[in-house]
């Protein structure tokens, strides 16, 4: 009998490695950013900090045709007086070539915690603001985006 | 560097918050791309972007490859007083472009 599970373990264990080779060779993009290595980055830039959801507002477009301009506007419910403002806002992605994107530093003298600029994608995914607030405090507010034309590793077409 | 276009409002109400836009020539590319010969086509972004005002840090980017080429930023400041913006962009290099703009505070 133990050989008998023995054997089945060891065919289950090389359909599980046949699988899973499979898959890696399927996945084309070279060092994509994962779901993981953007919660590492959001890691990096803000320490330790408990994240709570809210006071972040992250505009973008639902579905984008062209990945290599995308607008997007980011907005933090935040008074911005001397005593209560917003000093960072970061923005991560899940699965462009590196999960960074923007980060920016403003103070009291911003008057409104707010920006826009225009990223690029790579994929279909879901990217994420995450403002530092003068009290220590991290909130975040993500929004998913559909990528119809991929930005970063498409060839020139110049 | 390059050609910058920056739009401030040339008269602002003192404690308004006015919004100002920036955008620079620049191909930010990625470093990720592969070009026609074959061989990748080197990194070269706009790493930096800094705003002061009347000699005050109002503003500052990092910026990362996944800024689309031509990097547009908008923003919102304080218009306390009369004086000057500069807006200043710094590459990968090192290299670094300034523009001014004069703002009338009433």
């Amino acid at each position: 009998m133990p050989q008998h599970r023995h054997s089945r373990r060891t065919i289950l264990q090389a359909a599980g490695a046949l699988a899973g080779g499979g898959l890696l060779q399927l996945s084309t993009t070279p060092a994509a950013a994962t779901p993981e290595t953007m919660q590492d980055a959001i890691r990096a830039v803000i320490g330790e900090a408990a994240v709570q959801n809210g006071k972040v507002k992250l505009d973008l477009p639902q579905i984008v045709e062209n990945g290599n301009a995308v607008p997007c506007t980011v907005a933090v419910d935040s008074p911005m007086t001397a005593t209560d403002y917003v000093k960072a806002i970061h923005i991560f992605n899940e699965k462009n070539p590196q999960p960074y994107v923007i980060s920016v530093q403003l103070g009291p003298r911003a008057g409104r915690a707010a920006f826009s600029t225009r990223i690029r994608l790579a994929d279909s995914q879901t990217i994420t603001a995450i403002a530092e607030l003068s009290d220590g405090t991290c909130w975040s507010g993500a929004t998913d985006v559909i990528v119809t034309l991929a930005a970063c590793i498409e060839e020139s077409i110049h | 560097m390059a050609r910058a276009l920056i739009h401030v409002p040339a008269t602002a109400k003192r404690g308004e918050v006015i919004e100002i836009k920036t955008l620079i020539a620049h191909v930010m590319e990625t470093g990720y791309r592969v070009g026609v010969t074959g061989k990748p086509i080197p990194r070269d972004i706009i790493d930096d972007f800094v705003c002061t005002y009347n000699g005050e840090e109002v503003f500052r980017a990092k910026l990362y490859p996944a800024i689309a080429a031509n990097p547009y930023i908008s923003f919102f400041t304080l218009a306390a007083e009369s004086g000057t913006i500069v807006f200043s962009w710094t590459d990968q290099h090192g290299a670094t472009q300034v523009q001014t703009a004069p703002i009338t505070v009433e």
